[in-house]
């Protein structure tokens, strides 16, 4: 009876490695992933500079519709609640948190969830093969996104995603936006490259990358907490919309005035992401003799005095 | 005592198969340790899953004040350095580093790749990649193969690299072939880890923030394909520093697969541009 048991148990093993070479292309994303705000530093931490477009492919429109742009226009009660868009994943400041679903009867996944934290709404990549709707559907902020392996990389695309930003500092993003994601797992570390396609504000691809690392104690959260619109400013109730009215933007030689940055690489367009864009101001940029604040972080080494901040002051 | 000897039989074969799926390799192995001749191991070249040669262009969207463009004197944002690191940046001098021959201290591997560059790849030979840069123009060799260095410092480094091949091949995108298309075929992927070590000390940014000759640095090299025709390199960055980083410095790059070399322009190192 015992032999006869064995048997079994070794048909169970038997049967368990002959189904493991399905799933071997597919590695494991799922968990808790830590941004650690080497890239972007101070577009991720303190915001990016009120006007400052480097390196983004946008066109005119977007361009004027940017310098328009005050973040008092979050005040009014119609957009205290928005979201950005699942492109976030690689501009935001945030770590990720995945995790999946799966058919309870099947065992197999159902889609991924890409948490959300503050500001952005959960992406949902599903996997079981259902296409997108049809374009007049509805548009969330966090969009409809499909996914598909590819040897070892997730490759995820969201569509149907509801006009918002690409940029924290007013660059808009149409509802007619596209989002390629390659996710790619290398031990513990997690990298993304986003492809964002968006024939309304930009002129080519916007691509960008991120990464993290894995880190169990991040504690990341899943889902936004509830947001519930507040009067703010009652001087937004006889609805002002916030904006500045074209060559008005106060904020334009912010940049150019405090990092030497010429004005036509702070207005950016596709050629500012190319390195022969460094022919057309190389007569033009001179560093800035110092540098006054923000100069370092993360602050990991307690002994390392540094300007942290806009005081201008070591601490 | 016959149903006894048949599941002793079944037992064994239970388990024999078991094994010879748990362990392919070693059975292999032990075969060709007893009688077969040793086999020459496979080039890199010949095993490449995907092809990352020709010519390529770095795509500044993020960062772009710190790499586009030198940097301001002091500032050390979104690098976990040591007060140590602080220290020897703040007596970052250009023209000094220019006039004792060291004009090339910020082009070695680390930020050479952060750097505003053009990558031209090809295969040396069956076993090395070549990475050159027409910024500073330089050349890194990236080894497969087991290969060992002399253990000599140098700018570039020693560059151990390894095919990660993914065991399954995937999807295209699991839809249906369009009007025009072939119907896709199945396709090998992975990428390159390279591992990079015997550094000499140099530059992780333009404007002085050291890394040592301890440093060593990690990288993955994926390539994907996009439906349009792009191609493009996500290049996952590690750089460890027990001197000057108090953790490891992790940081990610793109390039973008380019038609030919009309743009490529070779400039020599510069330590103010």
């Amino acid at each position: 009876m015992n032999k006869v048991k064995s048997v079994s148990i070794l048909g169970v093993i038997v049967l368990a490695l002959a189904a493991v070479p399905s799933s071997f292309g597919q590695v494991d994303i799922t968990g808790i992933w830590a941004n650690r705000g080497h890239m972007d530093w101070l577009d991720h931490g303190r915001g990016p500079d009120l006007v400052d477009y480097s390196g983004i492919p946008l066109n005119d429109a977007a361009r004027v519709k940017s310098l328009s742009y005050t973040a008092a226009l979050q005040a009014e009660q119609e957009r205290q609640c928005e979201y950005y868009t699942p492109a976030y994943v690689v501009f935001g400041p945030f770590g990720l948190n995945i995790w999946t679903e799966v058919d309870p009867t099947t065992g197999r996944i159902i889609d991924y969830k890409m948490g959300a934290w503050i500001d952005k709404d959960i992406t949902t990549i599903y996997m079981d093969g259902r296409p997108h709707p049809s374009k007049d559907a509805y548009h969330p902020y966090s969009g409809f996104t499909t996914g598909v392996w590819q040897g070892d990389t997730l490759t995820a695309i969201s569509t149907h995603v509801k006009a918002a930003y690409n940029r924290r500092n007013g660059v808009p993003s149409s509802d007619q936006v596209t989002v390629v994601e390659h996710i790619v797992r290398h031990g513990d570390i997690l990298a993304i490259m986003g492809i964002i396609n968006d024939p309304v504000y930009l002129t080519e691809p916007f691509v960008m990358a991120s990464i993290w690392e894995q880190d169990p104690h991040a504690n990341v959260l899943r889902t936004s907490q509830p947001c519930e619109p507040i009067m703010e400013d009652e001087r937004l109730e006889d609805g002002t919309v916030p904006h500045f009215l074209p060559g008005k933007n106060p904020y334009i030689n912010e940049v150019t005035d405090r990092y030497h940055v010429p004005l036509e690489a702070v207005m950016g367009g596709a050629d500012t992401m190319y390195p022969e864009f460094r022919k057309k101001i190389k007569d033009t940029y001179m560093p800035a003799a110092k540098c006054d604040r923000y100069c370092c972080g993360p602050v990991t080494d307690p002994a390392l005095k540094c300007i942290r901040d806009a005081t201008g002051r070591e601490r | 005592m016959t149903d006894r000897i048949y599941r002793m039989r079944g037992f064994w074969f239970v388990a024999a198969l078991a094994l010879s799926l748990f362990l392919p390799g070693q059975g292999k192995a032990q075969q060709a340790g007893a009688k077969a001749p040793a086999k020459t191991p496979v080039p890199a070249k010949a095993t490449a899953p995907v092809d990352f040669t020709g010519y390529w262009v770095t795509v500044i969207t993020q960062d772009w004040r710190w790499r586009m463009v030198t940097p301001a004197k002091g500032d050390y944002a979104g690098v976990p350095i040591t007060a140590e690191a602080k220290r020897v940046a703040d007596t970052w001098d250009p023209a000094k580093d220019q006039a004792s021959g060291q004009a090339c201290k910020s082009y070695g591997a680390p930020e050479l790749m952060h750097s505003p560059t053009r990558l031209h790849i090809t295969w040396q030979d069956d076993n090395t990649l070549k990475v050159e840069t027409d910024y500073g123009m330089q050349t890194r060799l990236l080894h497969f193969g087991g290969w060992k260095g002399s253990g000599a410092s140098s700018l570039q480094g020693d560059s151990v690299a390894t095919w990660e091949i993914a065991k399954s091949p995937g999807l295209d995108f699991g839809r249906p072939p369009e009007d025009g298309e072939e119907k896709a075929q199945p396709q090998r992927y992975g990428d390159i880890k390279v591992i990079t070590d015997h550094l000499a000390a140099g530059y992780l940014r333009k404007n002085g923030v050291p890394y040592s000759a301890n440093a060593v640095m990690t990288e993955y090299w994926d390539l994907f394909k996009e439906p349009n025709g792009d191609q493009r390199i996500m290049l996952a960055m590690r750089v460890a520093d027990p001197v000057y980083l108090t953790t490891p410095w992790v940081t990610v790059l793109q390039f973008k697969k380019e038609p030919d070399n009309s743009k490529w322009d070779p400039s020599p190192c510069n330590p103010k541009w």
